[in-house]
């Protein structure tokens, strides 16, 4: 795949090299393992400082700053301290850990023990979601040659410091990748989360030790960090949204795919790199990062101040691809798994169709979540098979605020968000499906097979 | 309001309270007599904080983040920073200057939340559950619901009669998936069999492949389930509970002494249930002391006293004893089943008799390390307290067999205990006259010349000693059969025809002696004692060797651990 010149790779760099290949000789000829060489000579808070410095924020998700994360473990407990990769890339519209793991995976292994050695982690796992099975194998083949030449195991290249990584396979469930539902799942149990307060990762993790769990893309970038120092990384993209990011463009764009850029706006993503809407077609609306964040309309202006007190107004096009950009309009930019949908797709549809995906993932445990969920899945089933009632939107809105911000994870937002951004900005078109779909007293049996059927 | 030693202030509802650090939000507003209400959270097990029933409104006093000061009102008070969402109040801990509101709008509509998506897919079977009338979601439902649904979609479909184990059944529709009986189980009972399986509103309570909820704790699931989800398979549509008249009771199957609660309706036990007492079984006890209400009704309850094998009257039967006891010769086989008060009849009649000798018989079990000691003799500390024995019993009576071998002995007196079992030959039971005080036929009933049909632990009120000499009282709950008569009436005609004087025949009368001062359990009346006990001073008896080991809320003294 020829990369976009709008693109800037630096995690991707090689990955869509014709002839690079995943072993450890390819590896170390485009310079693999130089930073690990470096680094186990560095004093392990200068690492930790540097990454600080570099501002880089989690790209999992929450977008959390790396370096500060890393400066909460608790030290004092005297218990070993964990590092766990987050793998479980799960979030509908999201494939970019794949990438990594498929064509790169050595840089990902050297991105781990390099953060591993400065937080001075005793093991790293990687939690690799189940339906990645040949990530694992190659993980694996991986681990086994970085071992082979000392770059994982006992005494790493002679620096007394040692530690192991271990390739876990996951329970193949969404829920898996949120991270406390991580580590009990790792730790062999119901991926069910856990409450916090008391067991934050940082302090009562993987085994009630300190943990750190990073996404696979938050770890690689650690490497090039420490390439090119922080100062020159922190000039990539804007303040506080350092680094490049991988961008997932999934629905109607002419090409779909993956993408890694910096300091771009939405619009020159889905337009310029991605080509815009299909033949015939226009963009109505897009979810920025992951199927769970809010959704932004297309024609709607987004406005307001930033930081710096100045005032922005913006299209949708002009919003910029990064953290801030994307949450100055109201929205997330999640694990960047962007979904665009063309005017052929009806709101209602496409939420009935979320509530399917978050009602079936949901893990059970707490009841906002557990019970909202599906009960959101049962209506706009009924909505979408003719059993609509006007009062639905309004009812439906109201569950999902009864679901958000009272739940034990953050899968209570997932549930959610979708709900209410998707009525707030397409509450008329909710309104005129309701009106449509109403055949009260029609023939229920699909939509109860549908909706309680599972 | 100022920090008092290690406590720490609170605020619930603009109330200030003190708190030991560690008290969660649940507990710190039920010392204000504010109940927050909740599903999953239970005082004896770890927090899951999965029902969020409990939600509150949380708040911690500000700091300026720039200098680090304290934030202050106007009016000079701390200014609190209120959480954006809520809080669930039992995994919130007390922490200096902590603000709560139980009852603010977004408080109140967290919990409506929480209860209407809790009945959405409840099937609503309440007419046919048998946690009707004390089912937590009902309660709550009329207390924190809109009193309105607005579900119209089918609910889920679940397995209404699981066997989960041979005493409990599932009804999976009911569960809320609280996890209490799976946290019960593991850490509890040591036995983890529970899971869900399956997701989101979908879980499924199940044991694990190839296990069952077989513990002798497993009727704990049953008593914390907030719903009507685990139902226990001998109580099940037997009794609507509203009917039941509950009377505060002890388990009497080993010296633990669980406290328990009995249901009774006309006359007859429905239920045993464990009653809270930090000291003793905190909220639990054994599935077989549970049980034991069935002895009431068995077959082989005597219903009757008799002379000879003859019907007799209980007061023909009581002359009759005290004349046969009159004929010298006697030996005494009292029971650590016997009452406090029992035994200090016995050991008056033991005397009056100038008896050769008192016995009581062992029982000795497994030991499971928490509610089951390896004493099953409810009452071994009651005896030596009221001085009936001087030792540790038996199991074997083989002393007073050498005594009828010799003649020494030519009459026994037994209260409960079946001279057969313990080890006497009917050779031996042939030789003697015997007066038998029962409850049950046996080996002795059948050759005794005077049985006394006695009443069981349910049908009359006493008090018992347990294994950390904590005098602990049962109360009469149900009527005896007709032909029987109280155990401690009769030993006190007994003794009153022996000694010719009176002697106090209930067990409000009987403590102005054995609680007179100067005696060990001096200052102790029925009347006045606790439902949660006393415990005694029990250095006189250091130099015993008990057998009990460690247990829920019992050490072994280290004595008597070398003694051993």
């Amino acid at each position: 795949m020829a990369v976009h010149p709008k693109e800037q790779r630096l995690i991707l760099k090689y990955a869509d090299e014709p002839g690079y290949t995943t072993d450890i000789e390819c590896y170390e000829k485009h310079g693999g393992y130089e930073m690990l060489k470096k680094a186990v000579g560095m004093d392990k808070q200068a690492i930790c400082d540097e990454v600080k410095a570099s501002q880089l924020r989690g790209r999992g998700g929450a977008g959390f700053p790396a370096g500060v994360k890393w400066s909460f473990v608790d030290r004092k407990s005297g218990k070993p301290v964990y590092m766990v990769c987050n793998c479980d890339e799960s979030e509908p519209g999201t494939f970019k850990d794949r990438q990594i793991v498929h064509k790169d995976p050595h840089q990902l292994i050297e991105g781990i023990m390099i953060s591993c050695f400065a937080t001075d982690c005793a093991k790293a796992f990687i939690y690799i979601r189940e339906e990645m099975p040949k990530g694992a194998e190659i993980l694996n083949q991986a681990i086994k040659e970085a071992k082979e030449k000392n770059f994982v195991g006992d005494n790493i290249l002679g620096s007394g410091y040692s530690c192991d990584i271990v390739v876990h396979r996951g329970a193949a469930a969404y829920i898996c990748g949120e991270e406390t539902g991580l580590i009990e799942s790792l730790e062999g149990k119901r991926a069910n989360p856990r409450i916090k307060p008391p067991y934050f990762p940082a302090a009562l993790g993987l085994y009630m030790c300190p943990t750190i769990v990073n996404n696979v893309e938050t770890l690689c970038n650690v490497k090039h960090i420490l390439e090119m120092g922080a100062e020159a990384y922190t000039k990539i993209g804007r303040p506080n949204n350092t680094g490049t990011r991988i961008w997932c463009v999934s629905g109607g764009v002419q090409r779909p795919g993956y993408y890694e850029v910096a300091g771009i706006t939405l619009g020159e993503l889905i337009y310029d790199i991605c080509g815009g809407p299909k033949e015939g077609r226009t963009i109505k609306a897009i979810i920025p990062g992951g199927s769970s964040m809010k959704i932004l309309k297309n024609g709607e202006r987004y406005t307001g101040k930033d930081r710096d007190g100045n005032e922005y107004d913006w299209g949708i096009e002009d919003i910029p691809l990064d953290y801030d950009g994307i949450a100055a309009a109201g929205s997330m930019s999640g694990s960047g798994g962007m979904m665009v949908l063309d005017d052929s797709v009806e709101i209602p549809v496409a939420l009935a169709n979320l509530m399917a995906f978050y009602s079936h993932e949901s893990c059970g445990q707490c009841t906002p979540c557990r019970e909202g969920s599906l009960w959101l899945k049962k209506i706009t089933t009924r909505m979408v098979h003719g059993e609509a009632r006007p009062e639905d939107v309004d009812l439906m809105k109201s569950v999902a605020d009864q679901i958000e911000g009272r739940t034990i994870c953050a899968f209570g937002f997932a549930v959610a968000w979708p709900v209410q951004s998707y009525l707030a900005k397409f509450e008329d078109e909710f309104r005129d499906f309701a009106q449509r779909h109403s055949k009260l007293g029609g023939d229920r049996t699909a939509a109860k097979e549908l909706a309680c059927n599972h | 309001m100022e920090e008092k030693d290690n406590l720490i202030t609170v605020n619930i509802d603009g109330q200030d309270l003190q708190v030991p650090p560690g008290t969660n939000m649940v507990e710190a507003a039920a010392m204000l007599g504010k109940e927050i209400p909740h599903y999953c959270y239970h005082p004896k097990l770890t927090i899951a904080g999965n029902c969020r029933m409990c939600l509150v409104e949380m708040g911690m006093p500000g700091k300026d983040r720039a200098t680090g000061e304290p934030m202050l009102n106007e009016d000079g008070t701390p200014k609190v920073m209120w959480m954006p969402g809520p809080a669930i109040g039992c995994g919130t801990k007390a922490a200096p200057g902590m603000h709560i509101k139980t009852d603010s709008p977004k408080a109140i509509e967290s919990r409506e939340a929480v209860t209407e998506f809790l009945l959405l897919n409840h099937p609503l079977d309440c007419p046919i559950c048998d946690q009707a009338g004390e089912c937590t979601l009902q309660e709550f439902s009329s207390s924190h619901g809109r009193g309105y649904s607005r579900f119209i979609e089918e609910k889920n479909v679940k397995p209404k009669r699981t066997r989960l184990g041979p005493r409990v059944t599932l009804d999976d529709e009911r569960c809320v998936l609280c996890s209490r009986c799976i946290r019960f189980c593991d850490e509890v009972a040591g036995d983890s069999v529970l899971g869900f399986t399956d997701r989101g509103s979908y879980s499924t309570l199940t044991c694990f492949p190839g296990k069952e909820l077989a513990n002798n704790y497993s009727l704990n699931t049953v008593d914390i389930c907030p719903v009507g989800a685990l139902t226990s398979t001998d109580f099940r549509f037997k009794m609507r509970v509203w009917f039941l008249k509950e009377t505060n009771s002890i388990d009497l199957e080993t010296s633990v002494g669980a406290n328990t609660v009995v249901s009774a309706r006309e006359g007859k036990v429905y239920r045993v249930k464990p009653r809270r007492n930090d000291e003793v079984n905190d909220t639990w006890m054994t599935d077989s002391g549970r049980e034991l209400y069935k002895t009431i009704e068995s077959e082989d309850r005597l219903l009757e006293c008799s002379i000879g094998g003859v019907p007799a009257s209980a007061q023909d039967a009581i002359a009759e004893a005290s004349s046969v006891l009159q004929g010298g010769g006697v030996a005494i086989v009292g029971s650590g089943r016997n009452s406090v008060e029992e035994q200090y009849a016995l050991k008056a009649i033991a005397k009056s008799t100038n008896a050769s000798a008192v016995y009581l018989v062992a029982r000795y079990g497994e030991d499971d390390g928490i509610l089951m000691s390896v004493d099953r003799n409810p009452n071994v500390r009651g005896a030596l307290m009221t001085g009936l024995i001087d030792a540790l019993p038996e199991e074997q009576l083989s002393g007073l067999g050498a005594k009828i071998d010799s003649g020494e002995v030519t009459t026994v007196l037994s209260s409960q205990e079946d001279l057969l079992a313990a080890g006497l030959s009917e050779e031996q039971l042939g030789k003697v006259s015997i007066v038998y005080l029962g409850t049950h036929r046996n080996g002795t009933s059948e050759r005794a010349k005077v049985v006394l049909a006695g009443l069981t632990s349910f049908e009359k009120s006493g008090t018992v000693i347990n294994q950390q000499f904590r005098i602990q009282k049962y109360s009469r709950v149900v009527p005896g059969p007709g032909g029987a008569i109280e155990d401690l009436y009769a030993l006190a005609m007994i003794q009153a025809n022996l000694s010719g004087e009176s002697f106090a025949s209930t067990v409000g009368s009987i403590w102005k002696e054995i609680g007179a001062e100067g005696t060990p359990l001096a200052g102790i009346a029925f009347q006045s004692l606790s439902d949660q006990g006393q415990l005694l001073d029990s250095s006189a008896f250091d130099h015993i060797p008990f057998k009990e080991g460690k247990s829920l809320h019992f050490e072994p003294k280290q004595e008597a651990v070398a003694a051993e």
